[in-house]
This record gives C-alpha cells, sequence and structure tokens, in this order.
C-alpha cells in the first residue's frame, strides 16, 4: 500500500526582490515593495511530502526522525535566520519563493536518499495569504 | 468532476511496538513512540469524495450520509479509544498515521453509495499528515 506523509516545519529569513536585468524603475514596478532595498523577512512554512510503500514491520512510510535530521541540517540550518539574498544559491538569481521552492526541493531530491522513499513535492506558505507548491516540474497530485 | 472534503477529529492513544524486533531494535527505530504505556493524539481526519454534481439535488453526495457513514465506520471505532488494544486492525498492524489512514478508506469505502472516495487525510498533528488515496 502506498501512502504519502507530509511533515511542517518553518524557518525564518530575509530577502529583497530584485533583479539586476531590470532598471530600478522596472524593479520597482514589478516587485513593489518587496525591493524596498535593506530586504524584509518572512515566516516560512515548509512541507515536506514523501510517499512510498508501508513497510509491513514498522508501519511506516519513512522513518520520520531521519527525514527530521535530513531537513534539520541541510534545509533549515541553511537558509534560517540568513539573508537569502546573500547566499551563493541565490547569486544571480531572485530569492522569490518560487526560487526557493525549487532550491530546497532539489536539495531534498538529491540528498534524502532512503530506499523506497521519493521526495513527492514541497509546499511552502511565505504568509498565511500565499503559499507555492513544486514537484520537481511534475503535475500535483490531487 | 468535483471534489467534496468533510473534516471530523478524534482522539485516541497507541503505541508503536513490533514483538518481532528486540527490545533495542524497537526503542531505535520507534524512539518515544515505544513507550509501553502509549501516549495520545487529537487526531483531524479529513475525507474526501468525487463525483459528478447531480443535477436535481445540486450534491456531489449525500453530506447528511457522508457524515453518518464517517461517525459510525470511524469516529464510533475509534475514538477515545486505545488503538493496540480495542481496535481490530491493530492487533496485527502498528497503529502508525500510514496504518490509520489505510484502516479509515478500507472502513469507508466499501460503504459509501453515491460518491467515491478520493482520498483520507490523517493528522496526527498540525505538522504531520498522511494522505491514502487507495493506491496498492
Amino acid at each position: 500500500m502506498k501512502a504519502h506523509l507530509t511533515r511542517r516545519y518553518w524557518f525564518s529569513a530575509s530577502h529583497r526582490l530584485h533583479s539586476d536585468e531590470m532598471t530600478e524603475a522596472e524593479n520597482q514596478t514589478v516587485y513593489g515593495k518587496c525591493n524596498n532595498p535593506y530586504g524584509h523577512g518572512h515566516n516560512y512554512g515548509l512541507e515536506v511530502t514523501v510517499s512510498g510503500p508501508v513497510d509491513a514491520s514498522t508501519g511506516m512510510v519513512c522513518n520520520l526522525a531521519d527525514l527530521d535530521a535530513f531537513v534539520e541540517r541541510e534545509i533549515l540550518d541553511r537558509f534560517g535566520h540568513s539573508n537569502l539574498n546573500v547566499l551563493e544559491e541565490f547569486a544571480g538569481r531572485v530569492p522569490t519563493t518560487e526560487n526557493l521552492c525549487r532550491e530546497i526541493f532539489e536539495r531534498l531530491e538529491s540528498g534524502f536518499k532512503v530506499p523506497n522513499v521519493k521526495v513527492e513535492k514541497i509546499r511552502m506558505e511565505e504568509t498565511l495569504m500565499n503559499s507555492f507548491e513544486y514537484a520537481g516540474g511534475r503535475e500535483l497530485q490531487v | 468532476m468535483v471534489y467534496l472534503t468533510r473534516r471530523t477529529e478524534f482522539s485516541a492513544s497507541h503505541y508503536y511496538h513490533n514483538p518481532e524486533f528486540t527490545p533495542e531494535e524497537n526503542r531505535r527505530i520507534f524512539g518515544k513512540c515505544n513507550n509501553p504505556h502509549g501516549h495520545g493524539h487529537n487526531y483531524t481526519l479529513e475525507v474526501t469524495v468525487k463525483g459528478e454534481v447531480d443535477r436535481r439535488s445540486g450534491f456531489v453526495v449525500d453530506l447528511k450520509e457522508l457524515k453518518e457513514v464517517m461517525n459510525r465506520e470511524v469516529i464510533d471505532a475509534l475514538d477515545h479509544r486505545h488503538l493496540n488494544k480495542e481496535v481490530p486492525e491493530f492487533k496485527t498492524q502498528i497503529p502508525t498515521s500510514e496504518n490509520i489512514a489505510i484502516a479509515i478508506w478500507q472502513r469507508l469505502e466499501p460503504r459509501l453509495r453515491v460518491a467515491q472516495l478520493h482520498r483520507v487525510r490523517l493528522y496526527e498533528t498540525p505538522d504531520l499528515f498522511v494522505d491514502f488515496y487507495g493506491e496498492k
């Protein structure tokens, strides 16, 4: 039996939306107050969904302790309480939540290797009013 | 096709233990969930059904009927129970959220007459949930 398991995490970070390929006026038009020069911050909610067969001996898709340890080390320690714009991951890339989703998904997909477990998708809440989902470019399951 | 979700809650206790594992393995794999006297959660259950909207009633499913089936098949059986000791499915399976979601699907699916069951989502805490779509 295949099941999907989702775990929710939180981290806080700052960013400024600004593209070097646009003029100052264009940046202000496109990004509005997100373009304010000194940046601003969010409490990001991160939901990680993994899927796989439920192991008959443990009753689990994946041991949560393993997932928590990976996310803590590779994502929360890296991005939590950071200024996203100064990280090398965002050199030449605007740290929108779309791009942050892609970066985090790729870290999970390439680094979280557990037999029979697939990183299905992530969902990020930038605020309670907007959220983003990314499944490595695949269509999302309803 | 329209999807409709009904939410309900139940409270239950459980612990994780596989008699085929050694005590050390049980502690290593299940951590504090292996504590022998168990612990509890307020579970939130979301049941999603799908179907075409009936032209005359405007319904995908009669919500009253869905509520009755959920109450009878799930809430009456699981609410304020010790899952390991009082629910037949968990005499032989570990009552993880994965297995509880599958058991809820298997309880509901044969009883839903009008709409088709699409997803069972079970929250163990607000930060942890399992989805089961009936996949093999």
